[in-house]
């Protein structure tokens, strides 16, 4: 459904507007994506320049979005007018004091001349950097280049890890490759039945709710979710397992597949290997044991799975609340094995996907920002992929750094003895989105500097030395991979005000400065697109077939797309991988054998009560853009808790009155919802909110072994009742 | 200085205690690790063997171990190598072949072995305990089976073979199925859920003699029950043998501390079906698994204060479209006085009986018999012991934790600040304020609210406050909340 253009006068707020561009006052409308979600729905963005009125915003019809949008896309255009916008760089002039205003050169030759020191004192690996999934592919790439290269440190990685890391691991290991959905995620509208675990896209993605609505009214959603979340609401079936509990609950699913017969052999025989193996651990989740830990019904874990195995086209898509784990890696793998079993991936019609989270959070994790990969999605430790990415750098291949610290450990060795001096953050707010967010605080507080790049001024820019102020999505070009591998193109709809520069244009400032030939780090995110072609090219992203004017002219253009000899003709992309085979060695995919382990953490006589933390529709991630927005902020203003009522009463909490929320790592203090289909064990916190209703002040940063995730998903706590505010 | 630990017997426990071990010292520098088994086989899944006998599974998906991991681990395996004797002054054990095995710490998990009455011996009777039972059963059970004993294994084994169309009499010498487990009540249930699932059910019914050659089992009543098989599931006994042999303590199991040492003798531990923990012998194997873990603490020296304080127990009978569990002491009567709760029904012609048992306001006892959903919550409530939900009744049935079921409400009574539109929040009435000051219909609505704009999940309902305004008369007055 194509809606026409709302005329809603909210839109144009009294805020101050982006700055007018020059020409005639006529109106001008740009096809661009909304600039949070991995869903990255199509919009288009009608700016009045010479006004001072807000740009309007409306979706069009992309293959994700389909013409709807959520309340965060529609209200997208006041971010462009965060009455705090960073306009000017600030310079912290002395520990201590307050960051003051400062022009360009200032703050880069400021940024850059502390480098120096510091590298020259420490070594390279006193700096790091921290980039975010919701950068371009241009400034991923740029970043990952910047921080080998100019820095010459290993100590670089992002957000992303955060995110579905665990997922790409377990992805990796079974395909030989990760995209998240390695179709095109129209194909799920035609699904008979979908297993969703762990993802709540009624809140978080909710115009994806569209490729779901065959299967749900046909009866065919699943749905595994501690929480009655609005996404279970829609599901004939929901499994509300004990939090930690998700891999016992894959394995019990694969038990059952086996004893109820829904293997399908003849796939397993040509297209997999490793069903032995795996099975020998799943044979020890027999669905009663499995419900004893799990809380899951026998008689639903049989359902599920007879579901997802006599339908005809069937999906298995995991979310965060599998990944999030200290077991992340091998819950997502016990659901793959689930798949494989059944017959699903790289069948047509079916097949398992992971839903990716952040804007970029595909292209994010595929050029080169995370701590041991290379462009392309190439390994930083594979000496043919150092050697080819070194060729399109220009550098030689030894003088790449190896691979470095990943997320967590990264922001925990700040400011010690052996961790980084100097951190640089892009597109990242980790004192909000951190596990132990106050101890990340302090590491950050111990660094010798701190500089951050944000369009706003984060709860991170707030502590920084320099802040450097940076475009946003409407002011800049440049590519994203959404969440099925398709490349898209993010354009420029408004004009920037003046003072911010694009990232890109940051990292020019700052490689110049550190030496660096000008020409090495361009500023322009089509040169840098170039060039990542080229690096690319042959590795498992490979995005050299792609370019901007077919991206413009409209091409749905999925990754791997490699050129093609001139006079030939183009490659069309690769909208469904694994149709004939995977990308391991022998085409076949694994299935990884894994066990069940319990959460780091569990409930004990002063913590009696799990909390699982999530997100909800009105906030993206640490809510930096959207608790800048006035209408998603009046929708939900602050951190609230969900308790059952039982367990609200025996803590002596009634609706609406304040809780302090209290753990081993911290105490979070929310406001009290009621809300009667949450598990009595469990309490909910969404993690958008700041200061003292940060969620992640109790998240644990327990990691999972490969993929290095925290357990954002489980810890424990007391509910204790506080005063009125 | 590495320890040598023998381990007899190479079952679940076994299996188990090996695998602790190995992940507490890899590369077996603090324990070298022998195991004696005393089938042919290698360790395989026990619990599994219904599952065998039901026809899901086959002999080979349930094997332990994979081939070659002993070796790999560093472990000694011997099959078919059953310990005769323990020599505790000298610290080895007796094998059949006259070897003998010395250690420094003696495992006994020897398990338990079916009681099998003497009267019923001969051909056509097997037990139900072992791969090799289980391969004879299934070579046999294309005519008529009478299942000895209508406690958990042989309703298990009756399901299982029922499910595979095979003619099956329960005969249970007692007055209901499981009486160990349930009470009358849900026994009568129970025995009606299995007659319509093909499974006949005999109560009151002792065997005295199986008739070979007439293919009949004499019952202690004179009645007689036609039968090509006799499977024997009349209860297990601890295997006790070796450690009685050895001058070891012995109740009904080997008699172990919360080390799991034998009181006697501190050199020789015990556990699984064996082994009898404070009065209580499991012959369960969960049990078993959380001993052997406090163990290869202990063995390993990975946590020398570990310590096996005993099992929290569920019943739960392992039979496809027969959901029953059973916990605790499901017996009590209320008794107000005494902090007890009683909650207690029966709908044997649903197949579904509840029995609930508060002392305090946690899980004493229950009974769930065709209740799935009850069964998992109460499984979990008795295992930690958290407070039960007020609502008693949600609890017995299996319906708490979920929201009521909302019927389509009418848009008159839906409250203002109901939200309708919850991709853009957008409440009712913000929609009857747009509606009063001129959208009309879905498109006029969507456009002035974003309203179905998101997933469209709404799109219904806001049809029906369309229609329900188009239709009022005279109009609704707006409430002007958020309808900015």
């Amino acid at each position: 459904m194509k809606l026409p253009l709302p005329t809603i006068d909210r839109m144009t707020a009294t805020a101050p507007g982006p700055a007018p561009v020059s020409g005639p006052a006529t109106r001008v409308s740009t096809e661009t994506h909304c600039p949070y979600c991995a869903l990255q729905c199509g919009m288009t963005v009608t700016a009045s320049p010479g006004t001072r009125r807000l740009p309007e915003v409306a979706p069009r019809d992309f293959a994700t979005n389909a013409g709807r949008l959520c309340q965060k896309g529609w209200t997208s255009a006041a971010v462009l007018a965060a009455p705090d916008r960073l306009l000017t760089p600030l310079v912290r002039p002395r520990p201590g004091a307050a960051l003051a205003p400062a022009d360009w050169d200032t703050a880069l030759d400021t940024v850059a001349g502390r480098l120096r020191e510091i590298a020259a004192e420490h070594g390279p690996d006193a700096v790091a950097v921290f980039g975010g999934g919701g950068l371009t592919n241009e400034k991923a790439y740029a970043l990952g280049k910047f921080a080998r290269v100019a820095l010459g440190t290993s100590q670089i990685d992002y957000n992303g890890r955060f995110c579905m890391s665990s997922a790409a691991a377990a992805g990796i290991r079974a395909f030989g490759v990760d995209r998240g959905l390695p179709f095109p995620v129209g194909d799920l509208a035609e699904a008979d039945a979908v297993l969703l675990v762990g993802a709540n896209v009624a809140e978080t993605m909710p115009p994806f709710l569209q490729h779901l609505q065959r299967a749900s009214a046909g009866g065919g959603l699943m749905v595994v979710d501690p929480r009655h979340t609005a996404t279970a609401e829609k599901a004939t079936l929901h499994l509300a397992p004990t939090p930690g509990t998700d891999l016992a609950l894959a394995l019990g699913l694969l038990h059952v597949a086996v004893v109820d017969g829904y293997v399908d052999h003849g796939y397993v025989e040509r297209r997999t290997r490793g069903l032995t193996d795996a099975w020998r651990l799943a044979a020890r989740w027999w669905p009663e044991r499995v419900e004893r830990v799990t809380g899951v019904p026998v008689a639903l874990q049989r359902a599920t799975v007879r579901l997802l195995a006599t339908a005809q086209r069937a999906y298995v898509l995991t979310g965060r609340g599998a990944d999030q784990h200290s077991k992340g890696t091998d819950t997502v793998s016990a659901f793959i094995n689930l798949a494989l079993a059944l017959g699903l991936p790289g069948r047509g019609g079916s097949g398992y996907g992971c839903l990716t989270g952040q804007g970029n959070g595909q292209g994010g994790r595929e050029h080169g920002q995370k701590a041991d990969q290379l462009p392309g999605y190439r390994r930083l430790d594979d000496p043919a992929a150092r050697a080819h990415v070194a060729g399109v750098w220009g550098v030689e291949p030894d003088s790449l750094p190896g691979p470095g610290r990943a997320g967590y450990e990264l922001l925990d060795a700040l400011g010690t003895p052996d961790g980084p001096k100097a951190l640089l953050v892009f597109a990242s707010n980790p004192v909000v989105s951190a596990p132990r967010a106050a101890h990340v605080q302090e590491r950050l507080a111990a660094l010798d500097l701190l500089v951050v790049a944000d369009v706003v001024p984060s709860e991170t820019a707030a502590l920084a030395d320099v802040v450097l102020p940076v475009t946003q999505w409407a002011e800049e070009e440049g590519t994203l991979t959404d969440l099925d591998g398709r490349v898209i193109r993010r354009r420029r709809a408004v004009s920037p005000p003046p003072g911010p520069r694009t990232d890109l244009d940051v990292l020019h400032g700052l490689a110049t400065r550190l030496g660096q030939p000008p020409a090495r780090f361009p500023a322009d995110a089509r040169t840098v697109f170039e060039e990542l072609r080229r690096a690319s090219a042959g590795g498992p992203a490979d995005y050299s077939g792609i370019t901007w004017e077919r991206l413009d002219a409209g091409e749905a253009l999925h990754w791997p797309c490699p050129d093609v000899p001139a006079g030939a003709a183009p490659h069309r992309g690769t909208p469904r991988l694994f149709l004939t085979r995977f990308a391991t060695d022998d085409g076949r995919a694994r299935f990884v054998a894994v066990d069940h382990r319990p959460p780091a953490e569990e409930p004990d006589s002063r913590h009696p009560l799990y909390v699982t933390t999530g997100r909800v529709l009105a906030h993206y991630q640490s809510g930096a853009q959207t608790r800048r927005v006035p209408e998603l902020l009046g929708a939900e203003p602050e951190c609230f808790v969900e308790v059952h009522p039982d367990t609200a009463a025996r803590a002596g909490l009634r609706e609406g009155g304040r809780a302090r929320v209290v753990g081993w790592r911290g105490t979070v203090v929310a406001t009290v919802r009621l809300v009667p289909t949450m598990r009595p064990d469990t309490v909910f916190l969404p993690f958008h909110f700041p200061g003292a209703g940060r969620a992640n002040l109790l998240t644990n940063p327990a990691l999972d072994p490969v993929s290095r995730m925290p357990e954002f998903k489980v810890a424990v706590v007391r509910l204790e009742p506080m005063g009125p505010r | 200085m590495r320890r040598h630990v023998v381990v007899a017997g190479y079952g679940m426990a076994a299996a188990r205690l090996v695998e602790e071990l190995r992940l507490r010292d890899p590369d077996a520098e603090r324990v070298a690790v022998t195991v004696l088994g005393a089938e042919e086989v290698p360790a395989y899944n026990r619990v599994l063997l219904s599952g065998v006998l039901a026809g899901g599974l086959t002999a080979g998906d349930i094997g332990l171990h994979r081939p070659g991991w002993p070796a790999a681990h560093g472990v000694e395996v011997r099959t078919g190598s059953r310990v005769l004797a323990v020599d505790r002054d000298r610290r080895c054990v007796a094998l059949a072949s006259g070897e003998e095995v010395g250690y420094d710490r003696l495992v006994l998990a020897t398990g338990s072995t079916p009681r099998l009455p003497a009267r019923l011996g001969g051909p056509g009777v097997v037990a139900f305990r072992t791969l090799a039972d289980c391969a004879e059963i299934l070579g046999a059970a294309t005519g008529r089976v009478v299942v000895l004993g209508g406690g958990l294994l042989g309703l298990e084994a009756a399901r299982g073979l029922a499910g595979r169309g095979g003619d099956v009499t329960v005969a249970h010498p007692g007055t209901h199925l499981m009486e160990r487990q349930l009470d009358a009540g849900a026994g009568r249930v129970l025995a009606r859920t299995l007659t319509g699932l093909g499974v006949r059910v005999r109560l009151g019914a002792l065997a005295t003699r199986y008739d070979r050659p007439a293919r009949e089992v004499h019952l202690a009543d004179g009645g007689v029950l036609p039968a090509d098989l006799v499977v024997v599931a009349a209860g297990v006994r601890p295997e006790v043998g070796l450690a009685r042999g050895a001058g070891l303590a012995v109740g009904r199991g080997v008699l172990v501390d919360d080390r799991l040492r034998s009181v006697t003798d501190p050199r020789v531990a015990a556990v699984g079906d064996c082994a009898e923990h404070r009065g209580v012998v499991y012959g369960l194997v969960q049990p078993a698994w959380e001993q052997a873990t406090v163990l290869a603490d202990l063995l390993t020296g990975a946590d020398g204060a570990a310590r096996y304080r005993g099992s929290r127990t569920v019943t739960r009978l392992k039979a496809r479209d027969v959901d029953l569990a059973a916990m605790g002491d499901p017996h009590a009567a209320d008794d107000p006085a005494a902090g007890v709760e009683a909650l207690e029904l029966a709908d044997p012609s649903g197949g579904r009986y509840a029995r609930l048992v508060l002392r305090d306001g946690r899980v004493a006892g229950a009974i769930a018999l065709g209740f799935p959903a009850a069964a998992a919550r109460l499984t979990q409530l008795y295992d930690t012991d958290r407070p039960a939900p007020t609502d008693r009744l949600g609890l017995l049935v299996g319906g708490a934790f979920r929201a009521e079921p909302h019927e389509a409400e009418s848009p008159a009574r839906l409250p203002d600040r109901a939200v309708v539109c919850r991709c853009n929040t957008v409440t009712k009435g913000r929609l009857v304020a747009a509606w009063t000051a001129g959208a009309r219909g879905l498109a006029g609505l969507a456009e002035a609210t974003r309203a179905t704009t998101g997933c469209g999940g709404c799109t219904e309902a806001v049809c029906g406050l369309a229609e329900w305004l188009d239709r009022a008369d005279p109009a609704p007055v707006a409430i002007e909340e958020g309808a900015a």
